[in-house]
């Protein structure tokens, strides 16, 4: 039973839509403090750069690619959306969640090479802080996959088609957020 | 009274089909009717409200009468009085003010005033306050598990919060930590309902404008919560991942930075203190101007000078730590911001005093309650500046100058304001109207003892008495008669103003118990949609949805034969 | 709806973005192995700001999205830049008024392969 009160749309927005922007707006103050607080101990100890430089810049890349293209497989699938193709956005849909898999097998593996040599997440602040931002942006890729599949299921029977667009906003933002993450952890060294 | 004239909207249709009458459970326990969600916020925050206000007892009763048994608790250790205090502070702003105020209050009152039948995302609304419960739950039970309760202050500064070896609660703390993340979780989830329902749920008619006050500062809040929380979610998790990993985020022998933490707290502390005050500004002036039969003095000044004291909240923050070794430069600098932004609260208060002047006041039990926030909140307002001004903080900080400073401004926010708004709401909630009499014996019996409590406290500070301590008599420049009597009198008094909440639940019982439902629609005769709506209202809140033709403080308007005019009834 | 108007007028490659996109990736791989530090922080970070930049515009179709969004996200990231700027004097720094903060330099454990 849904409200049926939802005539207006103040700012243009239809309300679904305005909801993901708030829920986004959120999350840049959480992953924005936590990434502040990254780069201003950063500056403050250039010798960061000595276990920096252990972070593994191709594996990095690679997942940037990887994300990249996830989310161009998403604009596709709104834009099959937008043009009423349910299945063929379902499809770009999965696509995109497979790029979601393929990210955290690197990571897993990633991870895994550099705990056995060692750099593990009490090694130095530094080491946190890259596995605490790393860690959570990776829960939000798990979590936005998960949704996804959800989503996709329901528009392969072109239903609820709008939720393609909304999904896609969530993930552009997690893919933007691995964009300043790959410079922060894996560049700056 | 005015029979509100259903609205006719073309668009209408009957809010959803006739279904099967509802279990217990789905009408009680999984609903997803944004008025039940209320009371559901409304009575857990109620019950922890009793928590901590016992909580508040058993620490008084040690600073009054050191070492004493006290009745229903026992002996109050050292380590006991911190975890008192630390769950006292927690409990009576995430557990009590924010519940309340914000969610029981927005999610019950928004979808009314605003003309539609439910939150945009009733499933949401039922998960955030699953969310929340479960919050309450993991805290309650922190204080059972080995080690007790955490003691580390509500502030939680590193390192006595992130080193077991120093807190002595290290399941405690942790168990604290997640029950305030998840609390956080749960009213991100609400903020988002509420700002979207608020932006494109709103009846026809209603303008921007035309939406009413109460509407607007819960949304306004929710906007604040959602831009301030994010850094200290992120602290949180770094403080969770220094108590129980073995990082050190916070630990300068390894890198890390204390100070870092306080920066990501009050961030968002400082903000919260407007998120909960807010709300409790619209219930003031929502129930000022019913019951002076006069419309808002400056709506929209009110409004932008809202809008002002939140954006400037977001620049004061530093002020909580005037003492911790910040550089001065900055510390001139939050001097400065803080001092500002005393200044549109005042004018807030100011209108709040222009709207009622020349008007037909009349003291209802609610209309009481609003006043005496005004006045109470003033006190606390006023008492802040000297706090803000770095030079005096120096000597002011982490003193009872301090801990009466915000009493004043916290209780009007989350005890007279709940009380104005139940008070004023409550024929609407449950059909029945509250025992006059025993409403105005309640009242008194608060806010009499509630100055002699705080009174003293400000007089205990200037002495020199500092806070989070359990036995002054281990001090001997505080162990004074006339130090020890000033904090009898505060313990007396909060013990008097504790016996006199047992007049309000009586009413509150009797009022509830009544056979008949004495209350009508309207008994305020007040102009805002949910007064148009059946008392209680049903599921859907009304049978077509109003319409709206003017803005909500249309009073003793020249040339009307009555002296309200409803926001539905056409011109 | 604003979909259709988007659709024709925004016949935009999204295949075409996401090549810029992934140009500017090797770019900003490639950079910093000159070794230049002015040269790091551009390519590093300037670009980042870019490809952030593009797929906010191109791919959430941001410009085409009421400015209320635009504003919403943009005043967040006003109040992380304020967090900086009231934090940084106290984290960023290793001593002040009557205190210190040394520098804590941690061994890298022996020499690891990529």
């Amino acid at each position: 039973m849904r409200p049926i009160a939802t005539t207006r749309a103040a700012a243009g927005i239809p309300t679904g839509r305005l909801a993901v922007w708030w829920v986004v707006a959120s999350e840049i103050v959480i992953f924005g403090g936590l990434l502040v607080s990254y780069i201003m101990h950063r500056i403050a100890n250039p010798d960061w750069g000595y276990q920096a430089a252990y972070t593994n810049v191709w594996l990095g890349g690679f997942n940037t690619f990887v994300l990249l293209t996830s989310s161009l497989s998403a604009v596709l699938g709104h834009k099959a959306a937008v043009a009423g193709d349910g299945p063929r956005a379902a499809k770009m849909l999965y696509a995109t969640c497979l790029g979601a898999v393929t990210f955290i097998a690197v990571k897993a593996f990633e991870w895994t090479a550099e705990i056995t040599h060692g750099y593990t997440i009490t090694s130095s602040t530094f080491w946190s802080f890259y596995y605490t931002a790393a860690g959570l942006h990776a829960l939000h890729v798990i979590a936005g996959a998960v949704i996804m599949l959800f989503v996709a299921a329901t528009a392969k029977r072109n239903l609820e088609l709008h939720r393609v667009e909304l999904i896609g906003i969530y993930w552009h933002f997690v893919d933007i957020v691995w964009i300043f993450l790959f410079p922060l952890l894996y560049i700056a060294k | 009274m005015a029979e509100s004239i259903p609205a006719h909207d073309a668009h209408a249709h009957p809010a959803h089909h006739p279904h099967a009458e509802p279990s217990f459970w789905s009408k009680y326990v999984f609903s997803t009717d944004h008025k039940m969600i209320a009371m559901q916020y409304m009575f857990t925050g109620m019950a922890m409200a009793l928590i901590g206000g016992f909580m508040a007892y058993a620490f008084r009763m040690q600073l009054a009468f050191p070492g004493i048994d006290v009745p229903g608790y026992g002996t109050v250790t050292a380590g006991d009085y911190n975890a008192l205090v630390t769950n006292h502070g927690t409990i009576m702003i995430f557990w009590v003010a924010m519940p309340v105020l914000i969610a029981a209050f927005g999610n019950f009152l928004i979808p009314l005033m605003i003309g539609c039948d439910d939150m945009v995302f009733p499933k949401i609304n039922r998960l955030s306050y699953q969310i929340f419960l479960l919050s309450a739950v993991v805290l309650i039970v922190s204080f059972f598990v080995p080690g007790g309760g955490f003691g580390g202050a509500w502030t939680a500064y590193p390192p006595l919060s992130a080193k077991g070896q120093y807190n002595l609660t290290s399941l405690g703390s942790s168990l604290w930590l997640v029950a305030v993340a998840l609390e956080f979780v749960a009213f991100l989830l609400g903020g988002i309902n509420f700002v979207t329902t608020a932006m494109n749920s709103r009846a026809p008619g209603m303008k921007v404008f035309d939406i009413p006050l109460v509407v607007w500062m819960i949304v306004v809040a929710s906007i604040l919560f959602m831009a301030s929380v994010g850094p200290l979610i992120a602290g949180a998790i770094m403080l969770f991942m220094d108590q129980n990993i073995g990082t050190a985020f916070f630990d300068p022998d390894k890198g890390g930075d204390p100070v870092l933490w306080q920066h990501l707290f009050w961030f968002f502390g400082h903000p919260e203190v407007y998120v909960v005050l807010l709300p409790a500004m619209g219930i003031t002036a929502e129930i000022i101007c019913v019951f002076a039969r006069k419309k808002m003095f400056a709506y929209k000044t009110f409004l932008y000078t809202t809008f002002g004291t939140g954006v400037l909240s977001f620049t004061v923050w530093a002020h909580h730590q005037f003492v911790a070794g910040i550089d001065p430069r900055m510390a001139n600098i939050f001097t400065v911001t803080t001092l500002l932004i005393s200044i549109p609260i005042a004018e807030m208060c100011f209108i709040y005093i222009a709207t009622l002047y020349g008007a037909s006041i009349r003291l209802t039990t609610p209309m009481l309650w609003a006043l005496a926030f005004v006045a109470e909140f003033l006190i606390g307002g006023v008492t802040g500046i000297f706090l803000g001004a770095s030079g005096a903080d120096i000597y002011f900080h982490d003193t009872y100058f301090v801990l009466a400073h915000f009493h004043y401004t916290f209780f009007p926010i989350a005890i007279i304001g709940t009380f104005a708004g139940f008070t004023f709401w409550f024929p609407k909630m449950f059909g029945k109207m509250m025992n006059e009499t025993l409403g105005k014996i309640h009242f008194w019996g608060t806010i009499i003892p509630f100055n002699f409590t705080f009174i003293p406290l400000f007089f205990l500070g200037a002495y020199g008495d500092h806070r989070r301590i359990y036995n002054y008599q281990h001090f001997p420049e505080l162990a004074g008669e006339q130090y020890q009597d000033l904090r009898i009198l505060a313990t007396v008094s909060l013990l008097v103003m504790l016996s006199f909440q047992l007049v309000f639940f009586y009413n509150c019982f009797i009022s509830w118990r009544k056979k008949e439902k004495d209350a009508g629609k309207n008994p305020w005769r007040a102009n805002t949609l949910e007064w148009t709506a059946e008392s209680p209202p049903p599921h859907g809140n009304w049978p077509e949805l109003p319409k709206v033709y003017r803005g909500p403080y249309e009073y003793s308007v020249p040339g009307r034969e009555q002296d309200f005019y409803p926001q539905n009834v056409p011109s | 709806m604003s979909q259709h108007a988007e659709h024709a007028a925004h016949e935009i490659n999204y295949v075409r973005v996401w090549v810029i996109l992934l140009c500017l990736l090797v770019v900003s791989i490639l950079g910093p192995m000159l070794g230049i530090k002015l040269v790091t922080l551009i390519t590093a970070f300037g670009i980042a700001i870019i490809k952030a930049y593009l797929v906010a515009k191109n791919f959430m179709h941001l410009n085409i999205e009421p400015r209320y969004a635009v504003y919403l996200l943009v005043t967040m990231l006003v109040f992380m830049l304020l967090f900086f700027a009231g934090s940084a004097p106290d984290i960023m720094k290793h001593e002040g008024t009557h205190w210190i903060k040394p520098v804590v330099h941690v061994e890298a454990p022996a020499a690891a392969h990529h």
